[in-house]
């Protein structure tokens, strides 16, 4: 089990839970048989996973496979069947506020209103810590301006989300989830909206935040390559069903991500790095050799 | 190795070299400055109000009247019965009813463009014009014995078609979405201005009459409306102002808020209701005023900026202070005549409304 034991420093992360020596026994997020419907679909179908404390668990698997869903019950943003504990507790108990404590979560596109300046938005990561009426207090705005700092967003504290790039929204976005102080983060499709490096960034600081503050992070993942790199652990779904759990060494199978994406990969190894290369369907002859077309 | 690979980069650039954390926080939303400038533009509104009319009474004998009503003063303000009748009797019941209708109207609307994140939707949006309408329709045409039940007949209207639309609306579709209420609004306001209609033609006598209503007017404004719809118009503002900040949150749509543990679907439920009882209210004595509930919330925005934390106060008074000009725009532009108020409204509003989005467009960007 490659899991990352990190003290927490985060001030509302929950007290450590005492291990039991199995990873189960510590583990913060912890699914038991959800079963999501929609309708007469079934999008998650009994599925029983678990998270430890600070771990970094990558979901993956193609389109429809219920990567979202299993994010969106964790967050509550579904109903499912089952059973979903964080630390210890069954969410299903819990206030939406005193949930929101406990888990963040980052859509794949965040509804981001062109015109609410940066600290304003990331400020609205501070509502569960708010009274229903009440208003952001100097130390809501303290640590708002802590991440800002930290996310290096100081500059565009004041500039509107609509005049920032896709890696500074990115930033801004991640901002606003890790203000809400909980020891979960969900993200889905972190990096779906932007280039190779603005990518790396994303995750690494993503990692870096996880690693001070000792969140657990369950994030899907559609670059496979990037998920072996930054997850401990994935989880791989398929048609709504854990098809694959471990570390990437052992879910990132060839044979396995052949079947279940139903496309030809080659998992190469680069200077102990897994690397996923997608393959084309056909093969296509160099152009020269279509024939027909030299004089 | 010919493919792109992303190399794990171990020192990040927003890493160890970050300093200590800086103490300057980042800015309140700034809300006095623009409550300044619309408290000034409503106090302005009010004295122009009751100090222009058929017989005019100067500014300075109107603040001698308010001042000689101070408690612990004892000053003498020296108006005459006649000034001091006009002042307390005509003037001023009409004044603070046009101000607190559109107070109601703009922040009614404000409020429905934030709940249904649709910068069209105004506080008609779900049925309150066409309940009302149909109600004050029905009274009309029963006889001119029953006029004294018209405010409760389109209060009754107005509260029951949004009932209706809500209902319908948050029961349709797997979850209970904005668009979903939004379209049942224009349905069931199909439906009751459908009845209204057919009503009206086959009242035709009384045409004129609900006519008149629908365009709306102040002119029999008195002391006895404004106490009427007082606590309504109280008890939503109060609600409204005190959901600014989770009117920001619901910004970030009905998903995200819900991770930031707002119920997004009770907290729209409060804020339209306490919306529509307000507007029902303010239409009942008023007639269908159109315009206010949309131009005043987005001229806020584009000036002053768009957290609700400004743009429900400052629309609230901003609101007050533009119906009081526009009504008196009404009933002095063609003296001794009136001029249906919600015409004014669109009239000198529009063009208004237009330069304030044309100048504004340029400049974005910056806060």
């Amino acid at each position: 089990m490659a899991t990352t034991k990190v003290p927490s420093l985060s001030p509302s992360a929950a007290p450590p839970v005492p291990t039991t020596g199995t990873s189960a026994g510590s583990a913060v997020v912890r699914l038991c048989g959800v079963t999501v419907r929609y309708g007469s679909t079934v999008a998650l179908r009994e599925t029983s996973e678990w998270a430890d404390r600070g771990e970094w668990v990558g979901v993956i698997g193609p389109n429809g496979a219920g990567k979202t869903t299993l994010l969106r019950s964790v967050a509550r943003l579904t109903s499912y069947q089952g059973h979903i504990e964080i630390d210890g507790v069954s969410t299903a108990g819990l206030s939406r506020r005193h949930l929101a404590r406990l888990v963040a979560y980052v859509p794949q596109q965040p509804e981001l209103p062109h015109d609410m300046p940066v600290a304003d938005y990331v400020l609205l990561g501070r509502t569960p810590h708010i009274g229903y009426f009440g208003a952001d207090s100097e130390a809501d705005r303290r640590r708002c301006a802590e991440l800002l700092a930290r996310l290096g967003l100081e500059a565009m504290a004041d500039r509107y989300l609509g005049t920032l790039s896709g890696g500074e929204l990115q930033r801004a976005v991640l901002a606003r989830a890790v203000a809400q102080d909980a020891p979960v983060l969900l993200l889905d499709e972190p990096t779906s909206a932007l280039d190779l490096g603005r990518r790396v960034d994303a995750l690494e600081l993503v990692d870096e935040l996880r690693r001070e503050w000792g969140l657990t992070v369950l994030s899907a993942m559609h670059d496979l390559t990037l998920a072996a790199q930054f997850a401990d652990r994935l989880i791989l779904l398929a048609d709504g069903e854990v098809a694959a759990v471990g570390r990437p060494s052992d879910v990132l199978d060839e044979t396995l991500l052949g079947h279940h994406f139903g496309a030809r990969v080659r998992v190469l190894r680069d200077e102990g790095e897994l690397v996923v290369v997608p393959r084309r369907s056909r093969s296509t002859p160099p152009l020269g050799d279509r024939g027909g077309h030299d004089a | 190795m010919s493919t792109t690979l992303p190399q794990r980069t171990r020192g990040h650039p927003l890493g160890a070299e970050l300093g200590p954390v800086p103490m300057s926080l980042p800015r309140r939303v700034s809300v006095r400055v623009p409550v300044l400038v619309a408290t000034a533009l409503l106090l302005a509104a009010v004295l122009l109000g009751i100090s222009i009319g058929p017989a005019d009474v100067p500014i300075l004998t109107v603040l001698g009247v308010f001042v000689s009503h101070l408690p612990l003063l004892h000053l003498h303000s020296g108006a005459s019965r006649l000034d001091q009748a006009i002042i307390w009797q005509i003037r001023l019941p009409r004044v603070v009813l046009a101000g607190l209708v559109g107070a109601m109207l703009a922040s009614g609307g404000a409020s429905y463009q934030g709940v249904f994140r649709n910068p069209l939707a105004d506080p008609y949006l779900l049925g309150v014009a066409a309940g009302a309408g149909l109600g004050a329709t029905i009274v009309i045409v029963s006889g001119p014995h029953m006029t004294e039940l018209l405010p409760l007949a389109a209060f009754i209207g107005a509260v029951g078609a949004v009932t209706v639309t809500y209902l319908v609306g948050a029961n349709a579709g797997l979850r209970a979405s904005g668009a979903s209420i939004v379209l049942a609004g224009v349905a069931v306001a199909a439906l009751l201005t459908a009845v209204q209609t057919y009503l009206q033609q086959e009242h035709s006598q009384d045409l004129q009459q609900v006519y008149a209503w629908i365009l709306g007017s102040f002119n029999v404004a008195t002391w006895s409306d404004v106490l009427l719809i007082l606590p309504y118009v109280t008890l939503s503002a109060v609600v409204l102002l005190a959901h600014r900040r989770l009117l920001d949150v619901l910004r970030v749509g009905e998903d995200e808020a819900g991770s930031l543990g707002v119920h997004a679907t009770r907290v729209r439920l409060t804020i339209v209701a306490a919306a529509t009882l307000g507007t029902a209210a303010a239409v009942a004595v008023s007639g269908l005023i159109g315009f206010v509930g949309i131009i005043v919330a987005h001229t806020v925005r584009l000036t002053a900026g768009s957290s609700y934390r400004v743009v429900m106060p400052v629309s609230m008074i901003g609101g007050a202070a533009f119906l009081i000009l526009a009504d008196l725009v009404a009933r002095t532009a063609q003296a001794p005549g009136e001029i249906p108020i919600g015409v004014v409204t669109a009239f000198v509003g529009a063009p208004f409304f237009l330069f304030v989005l044309c100048s504004k467009r340029a400049q974005q960007g910056v806060r």
